[in-house]
């Protein structure tokens, strides 16, 4: 069940990251997302189907068309619409990211990691991938423990997978998180533990075999964020020392000076509740013996006197994990403070 | 704790690598399961190296032959699980029964214990001290290693030709009484086959009863019965090392590799809670022992009835029957007797385990006399005391 959660967020924002992307025929894509995104399949599927007419090749159209048949439960048309994308795109994760998605709904572990080991390959830092490799290991270790065990072939592991299926897509309450957030935990927010390492002591970051490489940034589907002018110098820098402050207290493993840099408001990533977040974050960050997070290039946009953005590149390090990947932090003011209000990987 | 460390604690600090399938003095065939374990040790091997990955390639190699080997299956879920979350111990099932993980780990150490281990190539066991010529194979199991081992009879004496991995009852060993899930520790013999087709799949391709209780046995008032050879079920390629009602358990390849070689009646199986090995004490003990059953044979054989009688010790019986009855009845036959002719063949001598002083004497006595003459299979028990070998036990086997 939790791991869905991280499953169906990371295909929604591939969606809107496409739907952000490629002037052309925007319109009628965004016209398509839409319907797909109020539940009216059937009529986005004709709407991208006639697009399709015109622009058999256009990948925005093919993706949208791969999220719809998905949401109708088409998943062989699914998984082909997908595989098609990455022959002909194969430097693009999400279709991959999606792929394996699917795959591990059918339990198809071996061809679900495949799958994200190339949306790697292509975006070392691609911080969905990450995580949703780390979720199908945790997957084949539970498969290979009931082997081990030969634990009852309808024991929860197997009940989860077909949850995972039918919660893929989920309910409209899912839906309106979706379709209103774009947002993907940091490659650095390893993934929760699922069913399958509930009874582990302490979950670590997601453990990245080789060392992320810088991340390259996503050329088709990097997100226009609306530039606003820049107010104040000083606003910046009071933003920028804000980020470089909670990046201390992250490596210094002060959990409560961490978590005092999170707004109220704060987004949490799947959408859990703060408690819940609070508690997954204590026990990340308790984990690892020591962690080193140093942020760099960072860049500030003010979006008005009380937000901000602030793009950089997180370099995070821990006993068993070196990673780097991009990440915005949202901010917000409040009291004449500086707080985070969402995170999401990417700039 | 780094995964590495754990496993190296595990495994009790692995320091020697662990070379791959090394089968010595062994048939193409019978070294499948020794490169399993090989494999194994190599994987957990990998691991205390801190080389996960390759340590994954190793074990999925191994589960494509063997996807029953549950210890694999085990490490390769830990393997997978150490890349998405660091492990604090080895075997990570979540909501698994404590039980079945220590089992497991028990398993790890036996199978690592086994791969590091010399074969005993020039050494001999203790136990086989002379073998006849119909026996041609014996089989002795070290419980402690959860090893059994076979040898092949040449002209007597015994050579290596395999050791397996075995399980053993969940109890341990000295089996005492009925449903106690201990195995015995002693001298006993393969007395039956039973095939595949009379068993349920849980005991997989046959089973090979033991001789349990044995005469020995049955004096000390140990009870019990259905002590067998087995193999596992067919979707179980090995069991822990201590988990089965006090049977020996072998994994299907290997029983189906000793089952060539098992003669019903004849095959000794020795059991033993801790190896001892032959040296030249030993063999000067062994020809004490033989030179005095010839003056056992000559006694006899001479109608020195005094002297014949003073082979059996005074805590002798047989049956029911004590000493005092037992001499009595010999006097009689004697007395009616004027020639008296016994010859003894196939003789076979076993030392029998955790009792150095007592050994299991087998042959055929062919007797013939002025008025009767018979043929039987005789097994004695001979005691040492008072650096005097003596029979304590005689009856027909």
């Amino acid at each position: 069940m939790i791991k869905m959660k991280q499953f169906s967020p990371n295909v929604a924002l591939c969606a809107l990251l496409l739907c952000f992307s490629l002037a052309s025929s925007a319109d009628e894509i965004q016209d398509a997302s839409k319907l797909f995104k109020q539940g009216q399949h059937a009529q986005a599927l004709e709407k991208v189907d006639a697009l399709l007419a015109a622009k058999p090749k256009d990948a925005q159209a093919r993706f949208l068309k791969g999220l719809i048949l998905t949401e109708q439960s088409k998943t062989a048309d699914a998984i082909k619409v997908f595989t098609a994308l990455t022959d002909d795109y194969p430097e693009l994760p999400e279709p991959y990211n999606n792929l394996a998605v699917l795959y591990a709904g059918q339990g198809q572990y071996e061809k679900a990691k495949v799958a994200l080991e190339m949306a790697i390959r292509t975006h070392p830092s691609y911080a969905t991938a990450h995580e949703n490799l780390g979720d199908i290991y945790a997957k084949m270790a539970s498969q290979a423990y009931d082997r081990a065990l030969q634990l009852d072939k309808s024991n929860t592991s197997t009940q989860t997978k077909l949850e995972m299926i039918k919660d893929l897509f989920g309910g409209s309450s899912r839906k309106t998180t979706i379709a209103s957030r774009n947002v993907v935990t940091g490659v650095v927010s390893a993934p929760k533990p699922s069913t399958v390492v509930a009874n582990a002591p302490a979950a670590a970051p997601a453990l990245v075999a080789t060392p992320a490489v810088p991340a390259k940034p996503l050329v088709a589907f990097t997100p226009t964020a609306p530039a606003k002018p820049l107010v104040a110098a000083d606003t910046n820098e009071d933003a920028l020392k804000t980020v470089h402050d909670w990046a201390a207290a992250w490596s210094s493993k002060n959990v409560k000076k961490y978590l005092a840099f999170y707004a109220k408001e704060f987004k949490t990533p799947d959408g859990e509740s703060r408690s819940a977040w609070e508690e997954q974050r204590k026990t990340r960050i308790s984990a690892p013996k020591s962690i080193h997070v140093e942020v760099k290039d960072a860049k500030v946009k003010l979006i008005d006197s009380n937000h901000a953005n602030v793009s950089f590149k997180q370099f995070y390090r821990a006993s068993h994990l070196h990673t780097s990947a991009s990440k915005t932090l949202a901010l917000v003011k409040s009291d004449g403070k500086w707080l985070i209000a969402e995170e999401r990987a990417g700039k | 704790m780094p995964y590495a460390t754990i496993t190296l604690l595990l495994i009790g600090a692995l320091a020697a690598p662990v070379k791959a399938g090394e089968p010595v003095l062994v048939k193409q065939g019978e070294s499948d399961s020794r490169n399993m374990e090989a494999l194994l040790a190599k994987s957990l091997h990998s691991i205390g190296n801190n080389k996960l990955d390759v340590a994954l390639n190793e074990v999925d190699s191994l589960l494509k032959v063997n996807p029953n080997f549950k210890l694999a299956q085990l490490v390769r879920g830990d393997l997978l699980l150490a890349r998405s979350q660091q492990l604090n111990d080895f075997g990570n099932a979540p909501n698994a029964p404590r039980e079945r993980m220590d089992d497991l780990r028990d398993e790890a150490r036996a199978r690592l214990q086994r791969a590091q281990q010399q074969q005993p190539l020039t050494t001999t066991p203790k136990y086989l001290w002379q073998l006849d010529a119909q026996q041609h194979f014996a089989i002795v199991v070290d419980t402690s290693k959860s090893t059994l081992y076979l040898y092949e009879n040449v002209n007597g004496e015994p050579r290596y030709v395999a050791d397996f991995y075995i399980s053993i009852g969940k109890k341990g060993t000295d089996k005492v009484s009925e449903g106690d899930q201990r195995t015995p520790l002693g001298v006993y013999f393969i007395n039956a086959k039973l095939p595949k087709e009379k068993l349920t799949d849980f005991y997989g391709p046959g089973a090979f009863p033991l001789s349990y209780p044995n005469e020995w046995d049955k004096r000390q008032g140990r009870d019990g019965h259905g002590i067998w050879l087995h193999g596992t079920p067919s979707d179980t390629y090995s069991r822990p090392p201590r988990t089965s009602n006090g049977c020996v358990v072998l994994n299907n390849n290997d029983f189906l590799q000793i089952g060539k070689h098992v003669q019903v009646g004849h095959t000794p199986v020795i059991i033993t809670s801790q190896m001892d090995w032959s040296d030249d004490a030993d063999r000067a003990e062994r020809d004490t022992l033989l030179s005095e059953i010839e003056k056992w044979r000559n006694d006899w054989t001479s109608l020195n009835t005094d002297a014949y009688l003073a082979h059996y010790a005074q805590d002798f019986s047989t049956g029911n029957t004590k000493l005092a009855a037992f001499a009595q009845q010999k006097r009689l036959v004697n007395s009616g007797k004027s020639w008296v002719k016994v010859k003894l063949s196939n003789v076979s001598v076993f030392t029998y385990p955790g009792q150095p002083n007592l050994v299991v004497v087998n042959f055929e006595q062919d007797y013939d006399s002025n008025n009767l003459s018979n043929r039987m299979n005789k097994r004695q028990y001979w005691m040492k005391r008072d650096n005097k070998w003596q029979i304590v036990y005689e009856g027909s086997a």
